[in-house]
């Protein structure tokens, strides 16, 4: 009992990392029909930023979990107004392959300068320990991820759920023509917006930078996963893609620990789980089914 | 396009260039060499994921080997016209096999060194075996390359599955704990590291309570599912031992250390591992890990001599990878000094059941039947952060494993 109560936890750990790129990715497609492929790469800018403030100038860890974010959010309106956003009138596949241009431009620059081994980058010592919760004890550091990434879908939740800049950005994503039709300006959101969903992939490079190997690729190996995720979810849909987002989490967890016999089936899991949902509903779980004007 | 063009501006350069020398009045003919000279070939990962433990500090040691045999013979020398050819073969198979074929017919290379990444290895295996030119192999674990994929024109340098296995599963078993659970990337390389590692601690008397091939590439990069594991079977595992490589391996000993393992007597061993992974983990990540090295820089007072020229050169202390290509280098040289011809039937017959002694190689023989280049082995611990005295130098030599019993017998599987 405490070996699945354990599994479950750490599933839902790695869900919070797939929750907060999904609903990054999710918010960007949505106000702007942009696939962002980049995504993985900022989450990566995210985990080395945090390493290179650290090591070269001493910044501590609770202070990058505020820089990175920040910075990388403004770097990415800057990327939208630059480049981004002339392409938006075309084909969705220009973009897309803007994007990976992108993200192997910003791997390659790092490769470049860090190298392709992993840098260190010590969990801070405030929660370094672990928590005991009766049947098992847990890190403490994976408990403070699931803490700080739930509380942060369900700020994002509130902001767009009850607040006016929410409801705007909800009407945008939904239905673009209508809300200028009541004489909203959508074009003022989309780059904040975009900036927005960079952020959150920044931060969780920044949590992610104690407990993964920070190198130039951990971004790549990621991002795939969390592309099933939003289709499984419902591309552009904010909630499915966090539930998707945890809910993958805990299938990998699951199926590693009881499947382990059959190790193609765990390998293999979120993309079998990923065919089944788009056969069964092709709009994602929580996705319309219309397609987007 | 542009990528195509280059290189085929690069090759036009380097036939006109050769076609020059070739025609000038360096033939003399009074020595038995090719264009009349020797050409080293260093054929690694320069820009993935082992070019840092290899990449282009192998051939900053393969330089050093030819100054270092220059200022020895002098004039004597059979030639000072020693040149290096590079390439990156990128860790795939077929790259490797046709930069392997362009340095041999092209760029008149005599000897191929290093090619890290198994498949990629025996690729140019065949290539060198084809040609009937000099193959010395550094980078790549397979022990297919002194087994069935043998050839009269390849040798095995520096390490291999065995070795890894031999000296740390049996040292660890007899030395640290009996019980063992072995976590593995399930693919060639982590399911033959975990059959030679269970080999090895079975017959040290020790037991493998659990064994798991978690997925490979682990796209997650979470590994807690197995390392939560670990401390509750039954028998308790003494010892974890990981066979994940690179980044992998980082995310492995991270969360090893998150889930406090070691301070609940599980040890940690790890199958393959470079003194550039402990730079990047931190020896205080690792602190009390075992792991078979076959060469250690600050092992003594010649190894830290060439480390210190090393660092000079590269800026960097070498691995064992860095040695090893220096070795060979320089191995290479002294047999077409000692046969006065680069005819690759001549110097392997120079080679064969020679005895060498170097930096790298203590109580080194190429072995005739497989070409198998074996030479003492170090069992190693990386040491506590308090007891790192200077920077890269994590490790102690818990044992040195006799060359004799750091390799595996030669393999009937092997034809020459």
């Amino acid at each position: 009992m405490s070996g699945f109560a354990q599994n479950t936890f750490n599933g839902l750990v790695s869900g919070a990392f797939y929750a907060l790129l999904a609903l990054g990715l999710a918010v960007i497609f949505g106000m702007l029909r942009v696939v962002n492929f980049a995504h993985g790469a900022f989450y990566m800018l995210g985990a080395f930023g945090a390493y290179v403030l650290l090591s070269e100038a001493g910044v501590p860890f609770w202070a990058a979990l505020v820089i990175m974010p920040v910075g990388l959010g403004l770097l990415g309106m800057a990327l939208e107004r630059a480049v981004i956003h002339r392409l938006t009138k075309l084909d969705p596949l220009y973009n897309f392959l803007l994007t990976f241009g992108l993200t192997l431009i910003l791997q390659d620059l790092v490769k470049l300068r860090y190298g392709v081994q992993s840098s260190p980058y010590e969990t801070p010592s405030l929660l370094s320990g672990s928590v005991d919760f009766g049947l098992f004890d847990f890190p403490t550091y994976r408990v403070f991820i699931l803490g700080f990434a739930v509380l942060l879908c369900v700020a994002v939740w509130w902001v767009l759920t009850r607040t006016r800049i929410g409801m705007v950005v909800r009407a945008a994503t939904e239905r673009p023509d209508l809300t200028r039709a009541f004489g909203i300006d959508v074009g003022r959101w989309v780059t904040p917006v975009f900036g927005f969903g960079i952020g959150l992939a920044g931060l969780a490079g920044v949590l992610a930078a104690p407990m993964r190997a920070v190198n130039p690729l951990m971004g790549a190996d990621l991002i795939i996963v969390v592309f099933a995720v939003v289709v499984i979810g419902g591309l552009g849909s904010i909630f499915g893609s966090v539930a998707a987002g945890f809910g993958i989490g805990l299938v990998q967890a699951w199926g590693e620990a009881y499947l382990s016999n059959f190790p193609l089936v765990s390998q293999t899991i979120v993309f079998v789980v990923m065919a089944g949902v788009l056969l069964w509903r092709p709009a994602g779980l929580f996705g319309r089914e219309e397609a987007p004007a | 396009m542009r990528r195509t063009m280059g290189v085929a501006a690069a090759s036009a350069v380097v036939v006109l260039a050769a076609g020059c020398g070739g025609g000038g009045p360096q033939s003399s003919g009074d020595q038995k060499l090719t264009g009349d000279k020797i050409v080293l070939g260093v054929l690694n990962d320069q820009s993935g994921a082992y070019s840092e433990l290899s990449g282009k500090n192998s051939v900053a040691a393969v330089e050093m080997a030819i100054a270092d045999f220059t200022a020895k013979y002098g004039d004597k020398a059979v030639t000072t016209d020693i040149t290096v050819e590079t390439a990156d073969h990128q860790n795939k198979p077929d790259v490797a096999n046709s930069k392997a074929q362009e340095m041999y017919d092209r760029k008149g290379v005599d000897l191929i060194l290093d090619v890290p990444t198994s498949s990629a290895a025996l690729k140019v295996a065949d290539v060198a075996k084809e040609k009937k030119k000099l193959y010395f192999n550094i980078g790549a674990a397979t022990t297919d390359l002194t087994g069935k994929s043998c050839n009269k024109y390849t040798f095995h340098y520096a390490y291999d599955t065995y070795m890894l296995a031999n000296g740390t599963g049996k040292t660890t078993t007899e030395q640290i704990g009996k019980n063992w659970y072995i976590l593995y990337p399930n693919y060639a390389f982590g399911q033959d590291m975990e059959k030679s590692f269970s080999t090895a601690i079975t017959a040290a008397g020790g037991t493998v309570v659990g064994k798991d091939g978690a997925p490979f590439p682990n796209t997650s990069g979470d590994f807690s599912t197995f390392l939560l594991k670990a401390p509750n079977l039954n028998p308790k595992p003494d010892v974890l031992g990981t066979m994940q490589a690179g980044a992998e391996l980082v995310n492995v000993v991270k969360q090893y250390n998150e889930f406090k393992l070691r301070d609940k007597g599980v040890g940690l061993a790890v199958g393959l591992m470079f003194l550039t992974d402990i730079h990047s983990l931190t020896p205080a990540a690792l602190a009390g890990t075992t792991y078979t090295d076959a060469w250690y820089w600050n092992f003594d007072a010649k190894n830290r001599e060439f480390a210190d020229r090393f660092q000079q050169k590269a800026g960097t202390r070498p691995t064992f990878a860095h040695a090893a290509n220096y070795s060979a280098a320089l191995q290479y040289l002294e047999a077409v000094q000692a046969a006065g011809t680069d005819d690759a039937d001549a110097v392997v017959k120079g080679l064969e059941g020679k005895t060498v002694e170097d930096v790298f190689l203590r109580n080194g023989k190429i072995r005739a039947e497989d070409h198998r280049v074996v030479h003492d082995a170090y069992l190693a611990q990386v040491k506590p952060q308090s007891e790192v005295a200077e920077p890269w130098d994590y490790v102690k030599v818990l044992k040195t494993i006799p060359a004799a019993e750091a390799f595996r017998a030669p393999s009937a599987d092997c034809k020459l």
